[in-house]
């Protein structure tokens, strides 16, 4: 029993949960901004595989993963901007749409990988974005092994949940966002333009969610695979619900999922099939819409197109 | 703005057509780009798919378990719900049926085959109806609810598949089903069996359930308008429950289908996404039992010749999928589709 | 003082309807000017499309002498026009002060301002006497409370033109007092102010000018000093109502429903039907008369199974029917024409002929084994299309095609055919062309003259008075008085409707009189 404990607070798994976290974390954050907008967000997944793609791809051609980064964001930001054209300007059902985009990010990705690589399991291995090592937090006992060297892209989540949080609460920006999500009639009679709202909120939507899948192709591995997303879209939208909307509790979901996720190869050695630990973000997210845990209540208008007049 | 014309039926008909063809002239674009000739590509699809008795055959096959995904969505849809889980219902209802056909190997076949398939129904009902209870009971949106099912469904069967059912092969797969509850093939070599007449009873069954009975009346009143139906002493929870139960059922015979016809025992993740196009397929045939069967059949078709064109062109097989992404978006968004049309009309 | 917004000619075609018909509308400097006419005359139209909400098809919209063209919110905005909508613009889970600057923040750098958004709500509470907590959350307030954040949106965006759409609608009494009162303050001030309604009497008590449309044709323009009651409802009707509905006097039986201490609760545990008793006898109207929003609603849905009931008992028929579910309420004896036809009543895409059996559908002969019987659910149709004169007389037609008053007479031809022994009519008037009101209401009067219990639940009083043979106030979830028709007269339910005690009326009465010579 002991050793359970001891593992269970390991700093090991912590490190390990803040990076299984990572990915969830930037597309959770994503889900936020296009829930709160009012355009429901189930292609995240879609927009994750998508942005992995694009960040292997643009590291190869290019050498600099960093590059990759960015045109992995205006990838899913592009996928956003279908996204939110479809959903705002054709008022298309947003879960189809949202479908359509899962399939068609599964369908393209491997459509390009076999065009251009030549394979259709897995691309080439390119270069990823080092690990660095933070002067102030790794001088510190403890913290230092878990947040001590990381890859940038770990820090730059946390830093995004707290930018997210300012801009969605402190701004006047925000103050819209909020309300556009919320009853966006209200929100047009004083001005407020729901429609361009909704299309910047879901095209940042798709850059963030593309970030993530960034993580997973060019940090946590070095390769691009096909369907490597694996449901994590679907966890961060989970996230996104279990924390109610706000940044701060999608960061707490996505940090206990990730530590679920961390802790579920060491479990199995103990007799627990890791397809449970698996399950868990998602039965959890049931239980909290049920209302068992103080119920989870979405933004009102998330998923209804608006029609002026 | 002038008094609207009153839709004709042809135009139900147009709006899917045109999103096909959309989706098509999207997709020769895609086929350009790897320097290949649209109309080659499509002509092999078409040849493949539909060029002969056998092909078509091939089609059949490919279509029969979209025509009960679709059908589910479809089913759902018309009692107002969202039914996006049906590939989990599919993967509970097709360990079930598995079950049933490797473990009651001594069963009569007059016995043994019905009840893998009211096992692979029970399934997916049972599945579904998680969604439906909470959606009934405590109001909680099923599209959300039938996502997470899709995925606790997809690792329960991991874990069933990989542990406790194992089949002892190196592979992820359970024990080989018993002939005696195998549909069986009716245009051999192709692998069409009589799971697609079953799909067209069934589509007869949603027809008459939905527009000919008293609970059809029902279901449909409480997708159309909960407050009325309540009204009109409709019990709005009861009716959500079954109809989820329903959707699932169906959604679990494709499950069935594809075990008892095309695998015969459960492998790990068979499924290709056959709930999510289930989606595709409910849409574009308009949520009707008879626009479902077409639809199944535009897609089967596509994924029935695909191969071929992967093999003789550049063409990865991948634009498949992609064209039928490219249908959803299309056939969602209607309003484009209209607006396209009436400007056609004015010009 | 000269005007300061002039419509000319203002037309708008809706699909089905033409809401604006040429009208005129002009409004003067720090004046109330009153905008009324029935439900669906064009009166809120007319607002949205100087809100910018509706676009125009004809005519132009001059401002301080200056034409305009608003095709936005925002640029009615900018005109210093503001809008209090019937329902509410407010987002709920903001507080007072973020749903007052939304749009116009005020901002320190890139971010909002919080402490001067909340000093700048509380000078302006201050200034117009409008009382509000600015870091209160929109959803805990009551709706006189959200309709002063109302108020003060469109006063901090500086509008000196203030749009009020039906605003007492939702308000108690006490609260339309406060409301006039504000609205005297504003026009001191200089602001100029246009009050949609549709009741008379707050035409005369707040407005300087009055404006009549019907059927979305402006019919006159009226100094409230130089007008009055009967000549307002002769405009907005077109012409005199019979008041009185041919009928005999009531015969009335046994007793067929029993609410004894029937209390209801909303969702959130408010109490909305406090302790009610009353009965209804075979053969006699019981009209319960009251501001919308006093309980009716929860007390009929209570009755029908469709509300859980937080204590008492209703008895139908010497049944005790308390918590039955709407079909088993219905089997025993029960109809009900709801009072909003379109949410409950009908289910709009189903065909007249489907919705003729809403209820019935599950019974004989509509459905024999589970299947349908399209033969007799068709024939069914044609008789009631025939009796009730349903226009257009197409079983196959989906109901969304009807117009108001004939989607009416699906409802009352399917609940009346039924001959239940409780007829429980809501609203049944709301939205219906003259000549259906009449039909409706002799249909009433035949089902009573059969033997039905009427149960009345009307705003309108005038409709109450005529059907009625006993009357009943309800007033905050309570019923305040039950009164035999002769001994009710309209400034006697006029002052129960208000929250007056009926001991309190007989002793005003006296000194009252006295006071009046």
């Amino acid at each position: 029993m002991g050793d359970v404990i001891a593992m269970m607070f390991n700093t090991a798994v912590f490190a390990a949960a803040l990076r299984m976290a990572t990915p969830l974390i930037f597309a959770a954050l994503g889900g936020i901004f296009s829930e709160r907008s009012g355009v429901v967000n189930i292609a995240l997944e879609g927009m994750m595989l998508t942005g992995a793609f694009t960040a292997m791809f643009v590291t190869y051609h290019t050498g600099m993963p960093w590059v990759g980064v960015l045109g992995a964001m205006l990838a899913g930001g592009l996928i956003g901007l279908i996204h939110a054209i479809f959903c705002v300007r054709y008022r298309a059902n947003q879960v189809v749409t949202g479908t359509a985009i899962n399939i068609f990010a599964g369908g393209l990705t491997v459509f390009l990988l076999r065009f251009f690589f030549g394979t259709a399991g897995t691309s080439p291995s390119v270069t990823t974005i080092p690990d660095i090592t933070l002067p102030v937090l790794s001088s510190i006992p403890w913290i230092d092994r878990i947040l001590g060297r990381q890859n940038p892209l770990v820090y730059l989540a946390l830093v995004a949940v707290v930018v997210v949080h300012i801009v969605i609460y402190k701004t006047p920006w925000g103050l819209r966002l909020r309300a556009v999500g919320e009853h966006p009639r209200a929100a047009d009679t004083v001005g407020v333009n729901v429609f361009k709202m909704r299309y910047i909120s879901v095209v940042i939507s798709g850059a963030l969610a593309g970030l993530g899948g960034t993580y997973l192709s060019i940090a946590h591995l070095s390769r691009f695979s096909e369907g490597m997303t694996a449901g994590r879209g679907f966890i961060a939208l989970a996230a996104v619900i279990f924390g109610k909307w706000t940044p701060l509790g999608a960061l707490g979901a996505c940090l206990f999922f990730g530590y679920a996720d961390a802790l579920q190869m060491r479990l199995q050695d103990i007799g627990i099939p890791t397809q449970f630990m698996n399950m868990l973000p998602y039965v959890l997210t049931m239980v909290a819409l049920a209302g068992f845990i103080g119920r989870a209540v979405g933004p009102k208008a998330s998923g209804e197109p608006y029609i002026k007049g | 703005m002038r008094t609207k014309i009153k839709a004709l039926p042809w135009q139900e008909l147009l709006l899917p057509l045109a999103a096909v063809v959309l989706a098509l002239l999207i997709g020769s674009v895609f086929i350009l780009y790897v320097g290949e000739n649209p109309l080659t590509a499509y002509g092999i699809l078409f040849k493949e798919s539909l060029g002969s008795v056998r092909n078509i055959a091939t089609t059949l096959q490919r279509a029969t378990p979209l025509m009960f995904t679709g059908m589910a969505v479809a089913f759902a849809f018309r009692a107002g719900l969202f039914n996006i889980g049906a590939e989990g219902q599919l993967y509970i209802g097709a360990f079930a049926a598995a079950w049933v056909g490797f473990t009651f190997a001594n069963l009569p076949r007059i016995i043994h085959l019905p009840l893998a398939i009211v096992a692979g129904m029970a399934g997916g009902a049972l599945w579904a109806s998680i969604a439906g209870v909470l959606k009934a009971k405590l109001g909680v949106h099923e599209v959300i609810n039938t996502i997470m099912l899709n995925f606790i469904a997809l690792f329960l069967t991991d874990w069933l598949v990989t542990g406790p059912f194992h089949g002892g092969s190196w592979v992820p797969e359970t024990a080989r089903i018993s002939a005696s509850a195998a549909l069986s093939r009716i245009y051999p070599p192709t692998r069409l069996t009589t799971a697609v007449y079953l799909a067209v009873v069934a589509a007869a069954a949603v027809y008459l359930i939905l527009w000919k009975t008293k609970r059809g009346y029902e279901l449909r009143a409480v997708g159309l308008n909960p407050s009325a139906a309540e009204y009109g002493g409709i019990n709005v929870a009861r009716n959500t429950i079954i109809a989820m139960a329903i959707s699932g059922a169906l959604a679990g015979l494709a499950g069935t289908e594809q075990i008892l016809g095309l695998h015969n025992r459960f492998i790990l993740r068979f499924s290709s996404d056959l709930g999510f196009m289930g989606v595709a397929v409910a849409l574009l045939g308009k949520n009707h039992p008879v626009g479902v069967i077409l639809a199944a059949i535009l897609f089967g078709a596509l994924q029935a010749g695909s191969a071929a064109m992967d093999r003789l062109t550049a063409v990865p097989r991948e634009l498949i999928t992609i064209i039928q992404a490219l249908i959803i978006f299309f056939v969602a968004a209607e309003y484009l589709i209209r607006r396209m049309l009436r400007l056609k009309e004015d010009a | 003082m000269g005007k300061v917004l002039e419509m000319r000619a203002i037309t708008k075609q809706f699909p089905r309807v033409l809401a604006n018909d040429k009208v005129d509308f002009d409004l003067n400097h720090g004046e109330i000017h009153a905008l009324v006419g029935e439900n669906g005359s064009g009166k809120s139209t007319l607002m949205s499309i100087l809100y910018g909400l509706y676009q125009k098809d004809g005519g132009e919209i001059i401002v301080r002498g200056q034409p305009v063209q608003i095709t936005e919110p925002r640029q009615a905005i900018d005109l210093k026009i503001g809008m209090v909508f019937q329902h509410f613009m407010l987002i709920e889970p903001l507080t007072v002060a973020e749903n007052i600057v939304l749009g116009s923040e005020i901002r320190k750098g890139p971010f909002l301002d919080h402490k001067r958004m909340v000093s700048e709500v509380e000078r302006l509470s201050e200034e117009y006497g409008l009382k509000i907590d600015p870091n209160a959350k929109v959803a805990d307030l009551s709706v006189g409370l959200q309709q002063r954040v109302e108020i003060l949106k469109a006063l901090y965006r500086g509008a000196d033109i203030l749009i009020l759409d039906e605003p007492t609608a939702v308000l108690t009494p006490q609260e339309v007092e406060d409301l006039f009162e504000v609205l005297n303050t504003l026009k001191s001030k200089g602001t100029s102010i246009v009050f949609i309604t549709h009741k008379i009497k707050e035409v005369l008590a707040v407005s300087d000018r009055v404006s009549v449309l019907r059927r979305g044709k402006k019919i006159g323009t009226k100094s409230t000093a130089e007008t009055n009651e009967q000549e307002l409802a002769e405009m907005m009707v077109g012409r005199v109502v019979l008041l009185r509905v041919e009928k005999g006097p009531a015969k009335p039986g046994r007793e067929v429903l029993r609410l004894d201490g029937v209390t209801v609760k909303d969702q959130f545990g408010h109490v909305k039907v406090n302790n009610v008793s009353l009965t209804v006898r075979s053969g006699e109207v019981l009209g319960i008369a009251g501001v919308e929003g006093n309980g009716q609603s929860e007390l009929v849905e209570a009755i029908a199974g469709l509300t859980k009931v937080a204590g008492g008992s209703i008895h139908l028929s010497n049944q005790d029917i308390t918590g039955w579910s709407p079909l088993r309420v219905r089997r025993a004896g029960f109809g009900l024409v709801p009072e909003d036809r379109h949410r409950r009543g009908l289910v709009l895409d189903y065909s007249v002929a489907d919705n003729l059996i809403l209820g019935l559908h599950g019974s004989k002969p509509f459905v024999h084994n589970g299947l349908r019987s399209e033969k007799k659910i068709a024939e069914h149709a044609e008789e009631l299309i025939r009796d009730y004169d349903i226009r257009p007389p197409v079983a196959s037609q989906p109901a969304r095609a009807l117009s108001g008053g004939n989607q009416q007479k699906i409802v009352v031809a399917r609940e009346f055919t039924q001959n239940p022994d409780l007829l429980i009519c809501s609203q049944p008037t709301r939205g219906v062309d003259v000549g259906a009101i009449e039909f409706i209401h002799q249909q009433v009067i035949a089902q009573r003259d059969q033997g039905a219990a009427v149960l009345l639940v009307s705003a309108e009083l005038d409709e109450v008075l005529s059907l009625s043979d006993r009357v009943a106030v309800m007033y905050n979830g309570e019923i305040v008085n039950v009164m035999p028709i002769e001994e009710v007269t309209e400034h006697k339910l006029g002052f129960l409707m208000l929250g007056g005690r009926p001991e309190e009326y007989d002793a005003n009465e006296v000194s009252g009189s006295a006071d009046q010579d």
